[in-house]
């Protein structure tokens, strides 16, 4: 049998092909890098990298260490699971270097709304105010102690045992009425409130004080025809009056 | 000719043998390097021992938007509004259910009343997103260059020096989690603040948030935060009909959350 050769342009082909495949391995050896494929189809390197970043938000435990009175003061106060840094913004370097990073403190009115403002989207339950209607012009702080905010109950204040009530109307457009504008209560409701029950409102009349178009009231507050408005019910078989809505 | 025609055949014979060996060739230095850094192994944390993952109760959530402007100021994310790691959405269902979804820079500022919304809101609530881990990642199925990928212990992570800003996981992710960073020019996303949880201290947004409405933890441990979550809820996640299997779950979260 005659000896087969192989035609030259196949033996050109497989050196092209070989040396490709040369450069191909070579230039992946070069170009993969290291890591690459140690636990997957990424670099696993990057991981570590990523570790490295660095860390602004030093963690709540931290502070207790420098600031032990105000940790412990928090936490027994109603703002127990607010971090500190949720106020004072992140703190590492703080921690770092005490002296040289000082952290900053929301002190203006407008930061507590951003929990406590009135939205209809918040759960119900959560304290919110009307900042515009909550005691306006003053800073927070000077009612409120931020790492201890609620004010001492004192029977006198309704709210002690009408909480739900007085935070409702927090809320609402009765907001700047005192209780007592509407309710005559007897001092003895505040220490044995079922011997002595407080007054409530009887008549239309008694709204009209206010809403009835005749009313020597400010002008701001809306008016309704007192005769003409669903005249055969009292008002609040509609309006809840702590939270009065009109639609 | 007949001689020609043997030789092609026989030529295609060794070619289709040649290949995969070719192609074992190509892969072997990933095999060797694979051997080599195993033994490299070091550090005390141990990424096989975890597995992370993120719930969000939505009754819980206030919409203060202290997650979003911590994720921000941790990561340094871009403070322009169109660049989140996480960010809160309000949800507004009018009479007719319909979803009005909307998140003013992400929450950090607050939610203003909508001006000029006359329309009638049924009810309306806070849903905290962010990347959702997905155990499926369809990013990661696009990636072309291996640059974004899930690491050991459950966290989807972009690699920022080998990503080549393509943008095709920006388009492959159903939860529109991703953007592309715009100084670096390339993906970015929530890392569950990776740096953070590899040494014991929680993501910021979790950190911050005043009211609990996000529990983060392991999903292998009896005693994580996480697993009495999903023991005490009925969880939902995101989307999830397409199959990505997230791991954030959230709780309270009706049909029109998505
Ligand atoms: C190593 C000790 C140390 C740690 C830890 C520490 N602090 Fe401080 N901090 C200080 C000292 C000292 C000052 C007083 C600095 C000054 O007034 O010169 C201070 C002051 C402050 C102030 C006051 C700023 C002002 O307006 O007067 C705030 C707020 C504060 N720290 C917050 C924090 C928070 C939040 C943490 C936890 C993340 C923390 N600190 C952790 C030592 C510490
Ligand atoms: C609800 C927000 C809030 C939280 C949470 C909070 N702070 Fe403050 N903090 C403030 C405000 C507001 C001030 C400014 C008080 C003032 O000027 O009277 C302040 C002041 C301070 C000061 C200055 C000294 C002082 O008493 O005036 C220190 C120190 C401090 N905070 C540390 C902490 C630490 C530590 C924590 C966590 C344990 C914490 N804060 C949590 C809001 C907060
Ligand atoms: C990051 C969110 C956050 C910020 C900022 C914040 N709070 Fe609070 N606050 C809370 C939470 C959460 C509670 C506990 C609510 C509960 O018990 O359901 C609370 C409780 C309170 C209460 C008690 C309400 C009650 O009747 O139970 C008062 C008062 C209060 N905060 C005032 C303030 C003031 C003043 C500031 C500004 C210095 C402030 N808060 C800032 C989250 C916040
Ligand atoms: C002039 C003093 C004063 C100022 C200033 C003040 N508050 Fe109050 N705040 C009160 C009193 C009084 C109550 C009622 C306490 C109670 O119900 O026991 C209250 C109650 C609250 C409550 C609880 C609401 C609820 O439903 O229980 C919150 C939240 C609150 N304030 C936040 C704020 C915020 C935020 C500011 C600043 C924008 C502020 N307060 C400014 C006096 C003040
Ligand atoms: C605008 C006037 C007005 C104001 C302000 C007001 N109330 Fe009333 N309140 C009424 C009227 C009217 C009723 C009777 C409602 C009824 O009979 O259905 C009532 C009823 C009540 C009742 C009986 C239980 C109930 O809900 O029907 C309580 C308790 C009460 N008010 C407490 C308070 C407290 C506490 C405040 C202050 C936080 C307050 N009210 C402020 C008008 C008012
Ligand atoms: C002391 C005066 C006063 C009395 C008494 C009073 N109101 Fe009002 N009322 C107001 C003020 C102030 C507003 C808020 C006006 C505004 O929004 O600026 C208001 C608002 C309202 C609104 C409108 C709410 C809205 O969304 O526009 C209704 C409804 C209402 N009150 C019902 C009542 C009823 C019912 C009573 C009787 C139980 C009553 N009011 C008694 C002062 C009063
Ligand atoms: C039968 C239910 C009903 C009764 C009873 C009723 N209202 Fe109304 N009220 C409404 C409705 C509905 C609206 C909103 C639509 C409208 O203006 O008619 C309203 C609107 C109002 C407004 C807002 C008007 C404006 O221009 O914004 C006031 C104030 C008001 N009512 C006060 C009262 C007072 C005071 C009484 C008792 C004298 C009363 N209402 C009795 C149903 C009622």
């Amino acid at each position: 049998m005659k000896k087969m050769k192989l035609p030259q342009q196949i033996v050109s082909l497989a050196i092209l092909f070989a040396v490709l495949l040369a450069g191909l391995i070579t230039a992946r050896m070069f170009l993969i890098p290291k890591s690459f494929g140690k636990y997957g189809h990424y670099r696993a390197d990057a991981v570590d990298e990523i570790k490295t970043q660095e860390i602004n938000y030093a963690g709540a435990i931290i502070c207790e260490e420098c600031h032990e009175d105000i940790a412990e003061q928090k936490e027994k106060s109603n703002h127990r699971n607010v971090a500190c840094e949720a106020c004072h913004g992140p703190t590492a370097a703080h921690v770092e270097a005490p002296d040289e990073f000082i952290p900053t403190a929301p002190r203006g009115r407008g930061y507590c709304p951003l929990c406590h403002g009135y939205d209809p989207s918040r759960p119900t339950g959560f304290p919110q105010i009307i900042a515009e209607l909550h005691n306006p012009g003053k800073a927070c702080m000077t009612c409120h102690e931020p790492h201890n905010p609620l004010l001492p109950h004192t029977p006198e204040e309704c709210s002690a045992c009408h909480r739900e009530i007085s935070s409702t109307k927090r809320i609402s457009p009765h907001e700047s009425l005192e209780c007592t504008s509407c309710h005559t209560v007897p001092e003895q409701h505040l220490t044995s409130p079922r011997f002595a029950l407080a007054q409530k409102p009887q008549s239309r009349e008694f709204c009209g004080d206010c809403h009835a178009k005749s009313a020597k009231s400010p002008k701001e507050i809306p008016r309704i025809d007192l005769h003409a408005h669903y005249e055969r019910y009292l008002c609040w078989d509609c309006h809840y009056p702590h939270h009065p809505e009109a639609r | 000719m007949k001689n020609n025609n043997k030789s092609r055949r026989e030529f295609l014979l060794t070619c289709s043998k040649a290949l995969p060996a070719a192609a074992g060739l190509v892969f072997m230095p990933y095999a060797t390097g694979q051997l080599l850094l195993k033994a490299q192994e070091s550090e005390g944390y141990d990424p096989t021992q975890h597995n992370y993952a993120m719930g969000v109760d939505i009754h819980k959530c206030i919409g203060c938007g202290r997650c979003a402007d911590a994720c921000k100021k941790e990561n340094l994310v871009p403070e322009e509004p169109y660049y989140f790691r996480t960010w809160v959405e309000r949800y507004r269902i009018n009479l007719e259910g319909e979803a009005i979804v909307d998140s003013p820079n992400g929450g950090i500022d607050g939610f203003p009343e909508p001006a000029g919304s006359e329309e009638e809101i049924l009810r309306s609530f806070f849903v905290p997103k962010l990347c959702n881990h997905c155990a499926n990642p369809p990013c990661v199925q696009v990636c072309p260059v291996g640059a974004t990928f899930t690491s050991r212990d459950g966290v989807v992570l972009v690699d920022e020096t080998y990503c080549v800003g393509c943008r095709y996981c920006v388009q492959a992710c159903p939860y529109g989690a991703r953007y592309i960073h715009p100084e670096k020019q390339v993906a970015d996303k929530c890392t569950f603040c990776y740096h953070r949880i590899v040494k014991g201290l929680l993501p910021a947004c979790v950190e911050v948030c005043p009211t609990q409405a996000r529990v983060f933890g392991e999903v292998g441990l009896r005693s994580s935060p996480l697993r009495r979550f999903l023991r005490f809820n009925d969880v939902t996640v995101m989307k999830g009909s397409l199959n990505t299997k997230p791991k954030v779950y959230y709780a309270g979260a009706d049909g029109e959350v998505r």
